[in-house]
């Protein structure tokens, strides 16, 4: 015991947040699943639970771009449409190849974590080689274009494999894929993905967030993630020490969109049917709103916000007409007495004696 | 390390905000009907019946419109003394498939058990195959695409479905206005939209009676100006434009093409209804314009009358389509739960499955639609009106 104590002081600061952010998910994960289990929790929480695994990796992972890299990211949410569409669209064409729910569901969201780093990789690019608020610009252009792209696109599927159609002109339906009597269609354009089989769960949420964690938490670490910082603190001086300012910074929005696609698979297959205006600019923004009040760079604090969040607004439905305005109100107030110096003051005073309390214990 | 304390803290927080919903659900409210069964000697039941649409956001008109409507019939209902009452809940889904979930999910712990919603129709989708899950009876009074119902034996529409109105406008076209030449304007990241158009489209050409000469697309964000669409279908002479859209954006085009002294015929599908009582717009630049509507707020009829007065004083507006078949709604489930027998103290399941039997057999009178009928897929039977704005009014056809 003595000598796990001392390993433990040895350990970094950092390293003991990260080993505590790790631990507080799992905690909350076992409560959860417990109270699931004894039937604690109302219908409402339950169907919370999966979009606030969803978003807590959104958060966490817009904040790997916006917090760490230090680049203004308005089109998260158009990561996540890519990889709830790509996984939507494999789920539903493996239903019979693949009837294990769970594995399909993993496969689903690799794929959509590829699609989504695709396409990252497509927009990092040219963007990430200049320095100044372009990332923000094109990403936010990206959103939209991903909605529009969506919309035009036809999926269906049958005996004979998938059939994808690109309606450019707007006058096709999904009769013209040619669809034999056994198929089905997955994606019918404007009217987004109906009928698709769900199958996420809070176990694939829970695991989800981990995996997030791990990466994110694992690259900011590393001597990548150094390097990634320093070119956020300063460029110039990065570059002067001879770092690859584009490469660290496409490792990071890559990373970041590949772990939003696995979000957004499991949004996708949570969800009967999906659309693609879902995913616009609003829900980018709101998850920027996440990472920012929990404190840029601040992983836990973008799991605390992102689950808060997510809840407060059902939480309010008691003030019915009034439940915007109050979630208004809320936020204010947080993003307030989180800066107020009194009220820091008040909690560091209060935090190292409670945390020295707690390490006798250990 | 405070950092650390600080998480925990918070994680803890977190589990006893969760801890404290789970708990409320071990005390769902439910309805009063014990008290109120027994003065009366009558068996009066007093069953939960839950409405949702978006209260809040660009179509809070719909949703407005459906929870009012609900409502109002809702309390006429209670007033009357029938013997099936109901204890009315609402709730805001802002047109969105997870929040639209979110609010089914916290009206089932509220004690929910029959579902008269939601309005739009992609939070219906995602709303509908839940209540299949949960065999929950649901009734969308405005939802209109027919993917609500498919294979779900326990959802069913007050409106008419997108494929309904696209042929039903066809068929008026064809044999009203053999020949014509048909633009269509449509908004193509909507599902309404892209569903009537899609069935238009198809039943115009298994006609054959009219042509169609342009076809142009708008988006959400693109729905401030129509110049370009209105020049081209001014170009390919269509003497017809065929809007199967909301009529905001049919406000728009049409003070457009007043401006640009283009005068078609414009024929618009029940989204178009509302456009009268639009604050702002002036009415006579509908003058002419033709839509498919299974509802009229200027209509002789008595109900339909006193629904418009008392709609009107309770809520400032006047009643459009949304409210109509939402106030059908909840009178054809009452209907329904009379036909069925069922009794307040049955599980939201058992109602369900007793509805279900009962639907296909039940003739209903109301505003929207005289003896409206359903198969077994849900989808409504009435016949839809066409009508023409005169005077400012609708005058049907």
């Amino acid at each position: 015991m003595a000598k796990l104590t001392t390993k433990f002081k040895s350990l970094k600061k950092t390293t003991k947040v990260d080993f505590a952010t790790y631990l507080g998910v799992i905690a909350v994960f076992i409560v959860v699943t417990v109270l699931q289990n004894s039937g604690m929790l109302n219908r409402k929480m339950l169907g919370l639970l999966v979009p606030i695994c969803c978003y807590m990796s959104m958060a966490v992972s817009l904040n790997l771009t916006v917090g760490i890299l230090g680049e203004l990211s308005l089109g998260h949410a158009g990561f996540m449409s890519v990889g709830a569409f790509s996984g939507v669209i494999v789920s539903q064409s493996l239903l019979t190849a693949v009837p294990n729910a769970p594995v399909r569901l993993a496969i689903a969201m690799i794929v959509g974590a590829i699609f989504a780093a695709i396409v990252g990789l497509l927009v990092g690019t040219p963007v990430l080689r200049l320095q100044g608020d372009y990332l923000a610009i094109v990403t936010l252009a990206f959103g939209e274009i991903i909605a529009d792209l969506i919309n035009c696109l036809l999926v269906g599927y049958d005996a004979s494999g998938l059939h994808i159609l690109f309606n450019v002109s707007g006058t096709k339906t999904i009769d013209d894929l040619g669809l034999d009597a056994t198929g089905y269609a997955i994606i019918k354009g404007a009217q987004g993905a109906t009928g698709t089989k769900t199958i996420a769960g809070l176990t694939a949420g829970f695991i989800l967030v981990m995996v997030t964690l791990i990466i994110v938490l694992n690259l900011t670490r590393s001597r990548a993630g150094r390097a990634i910082m320093a070119i956020r603190d300063n460029p110039i001086a990065a570059q002067s020490v001879g770092l690859n300012l584009t490469k660290y910074k496409l490792m990071a929005f890559v990373t970041s969109a590949a772990l939003a696609g696995a979000a957004g698979a499991l949004y996708g297959l949570n969800y009967s049917s999906l659309q693609s205006v879902k995913f616009n600019f609003n829900t980018s923004i709101l998850i920027l709103v996440f990472v920012v009040l929990g404190g840029l760079g601040n992983i836990w604090g973008s799991l605390l916000s992102a689950a808060a969040l997510t809840i407060l607004p059902e939480a309010l439905r008691q003030f019915a007409d009034y439940r915007m305005l109050v979630y208004a109100i809320v936020l204010i107030l947080v993003m307030l007495a989180t800066n107020n110096p009194q009220f820091k003051a008040f909690f560091a005073k209060l935090l190292p004696r409670r945390h020295s309390a707690e390490e006798k214990e250990d | 390390m405070k950092k650390k304390f600080a998480a925990m803290f918070m994680a803890a927080a977190m589990v006893f905000t969760m801890a404290a919903c789970g708990q409320k659900a071990d005390t769902p409210s439910t309805p009063d009907a014990d008290a109120s069964g027994d003065q009366s000697g009558a068996e009066v039941q007093t069953f939960v019946l839950g409405s949702c649409g978006p209260l809040t956001g660009s179509a809070a008109i719909y949703g407005q419109a459906v929870v009012n409507g609900a409502e109002l019939a809702v309390e006429e209902i209670n007033a009357s003394d029938s013997t099936v009452k109901f204890t009315f809940l609402k709730q805001d889904d802002e047109a969105d498939g997870e929040k639209a979930l979110n609010a089914y999910n916290t009206m089932m712990d509220e004690g929910m058990q029959v579902l008269v919603g939601p309005t739009t129709t992609g939070a219906s989708l995602t709303v509908s195959d839940q209540t299949n899950a949960d065999r929950t009876f649901m009734l969308t009074p405005s939802a209109s695409s027919p993917d609500v119902t498919s294979g779900k034996d326990n959802v069913f529409q007050v409106c008419f479905t997108d494929p309904n109105q696209g042929t039903g406008a066809a068929d008026y076209i064809a044999e009203n206005m053999a020949g014509a030449k048909v633009a269509v304007i449509y908004r193509n990241d909507d599902a309404y939209s892209q569903g009537i158009r899609d069935t238009f489209v198809k039943e115009a050409e298994a006609k054959g009676a009219f042509e169609i000469v342009s076809e142009t697309t708008f988006t959400d964000a693109t729905s401030t100006d129509f110049t370009v669409q209105l020049t081209a279908a001014k170009n390919a002479g269509a003497d017809l434009v065929f809007l199967p859209i909301y009529y905001q954006p049919a406000s728009v085009i049409l003070s457009q093409a007043k401006a640009m002294s283009y005068e078609p015929t414009f024929f618009g599908v029940d989204g178009m209804d509302g456009i009268l009582t639009m604050p702002g717009f002036d009415a006579s630049l509908a003058e002419g314009v033709m839509l498919l509507t299974p509802f009229s707020v200027n209509s002789e009829d008595a109900a339909t009358r006193s629904f418009v007065k008392t709609y009107t004083e309770k809520y400032g507006v006047e009643p459009n389509q949304f409210a109509a078949d939402a106030y059908d709604g909840v009178y054809i489930v009452k209907a329904a739960l009379e036909k069925a027998g069922c009794t307040a103290d049955m599980s939201s399941t058992d109602i369900c499955e007793a509805l279900i039997q009962v639907m296909p057999t039940l003739s209903v009178d109301g505003l929207t639609g005289k003896a409206m009928t359903w198969n077994a897929e849900g989808e409504v039977s009435k016949a839809p009106l066409a009508a023409v704005i005169e005077n400012g009014e609708y005058v049907m056809k």
